[in-house]
């Protein structure tokens, strides 16, 4: 990957999340502690800082260097959560991945996020759209197809109970709601499948 | 020192420094103590980074027993202790006992000598299982 094509997914992974703060503030403020959108936007603009550094380096390199900003800034459970998502890409990933080399990488990465948040699919997370994701990629779906079953799946997450993390202690009230951390992260597989559809 | 080190994660920095002060009272400073609490930009949280300096501050060779509040503690503790990396991180445990009743009963055992196991062990002990 190019650097400048690195530089324009961090780019598009912050513009979307900072469009979409107050959103995910709100869906957090539901049944959360309310502070998903800001602490998101925090960290991924202090990657964005950094882009051009990011992407001066091997995608494997840059995608933990990716992960280990977004441990030490977006602060919560979501900065270690999603901060091990990029840090394992970046550790399993090839230096020029090829579908099957992604789709692979993305899977130790899923395993590596379910370990550090004691979670599995179905508990009302983002596992719930990183499990399907991982599947449109593994049957070849399109980027744009990947983006439309990373929203479905968030959908997915409005009538599940939380099982895990704060909204797991509210129980039954957290159902009719979506999940934050499901809807951020379909908004960053759209930005990246965009970003990369776009060349 | 060759105590084991404890290290007190809160989301709150009162509660942290609050039981660190407990700690401090109850069983004196053979122990090398230290806490942090809020997300680093004022409100309540924990920070990954501010748990890697405590643990530091707090380190020992006997090793060093975190003891955390909330689930977000938890996790961003872990973190903390898989990117100090090998070998410290061998001798880094984060308990799962109640904070403050955790933090005293471990700090008593280690001040005896006790080892990271055993200090371990103690805190565990306060949780039902």
């Amino acid at each position: 990957m190019a650097a400048s094509d690195f530089s324009r997914l961090i780019a598009a992974a912050a513009d979307t999340i900072a469009a979409h703060a107050e959103e995910l503030t709100a869906l957090d403020q539901a049944i959360g502690d309310g502070d998903h959108g800001l602490n998101m936007k925090r960290g991924f603009e202090a990657v964005r800082a950094e882009a051009d550094a990011f992407a001066a380096k091997p995608l494997p390199e840059a995608l933990k260097g990716v992960g280990t900003k977004l441990v030490m800034t977006v602060g919560g459970a979501s900065g270690p959560l999603f901060g091990t998502l990029f840090m394992a890409l970046g550790k399993e990933l090839p230096a020029a991945p090829d579908r099957s080399g992604l789709t692979a990488a993305f899977g130790k990465a899923i395993e590596a996020v379910a370990a550090r948040g004691k979670s599995q699919p179905g508990q009302k997370t983002m596992l719930d759209v990183l499990q399907p994701v991982y599947e449109a990629l593994a049957q070849g779906k399109t980027a744009g197809e990947i983006a439309d079953a990373a929203d479905k799946a968030a959908e997915t997450t409005v009538p599940m109970r939380a099982l895990r993390g704060r909204a797991s202690f509210l129980g039954d009230r957290s159902i009719g709601h979506m999940d934050a951390g499901a809807r951020s992260t379909a908004l960053l597989v759209r930005a990246v499948a965009g970003a990369i559809e776009g060349n | 020192m060759s105590n084991v080190g404890i290290v007190i994660v809160s989301h709150s920095p009162l509660v942290a420094e609050g039981t660190a002060d407990m700690v401090r009272q109850m069983v004196g400073d053979e122990v090398p103590l230290a806490w942090c609490g809020g997300n680093g930009h004022g409100g309540l949280g924990t920070s990954v980074e501010a748990i890697m300096g405590a643990i530091d501050k707090a380190w020992s060779e006997a090793g060093v027993a975190i003891l955390v509040d909330l689930g977000g503690a938890e996790t961003n503790s872990e973190m903390a202790v898989e990117m100090i990396g090998e070998p410290r991180s061998h001798k880094i445990v984060v308990c799962n006992a109640p904070i403050v009743e955790g933090a005293v009963m471990a700090a008593t055992e280690s001040s005896g000598g006790a080892s990271l196991k055993e200090v371990v062990a103690t805190a565990h002990e306060l949780s039902p299982s």
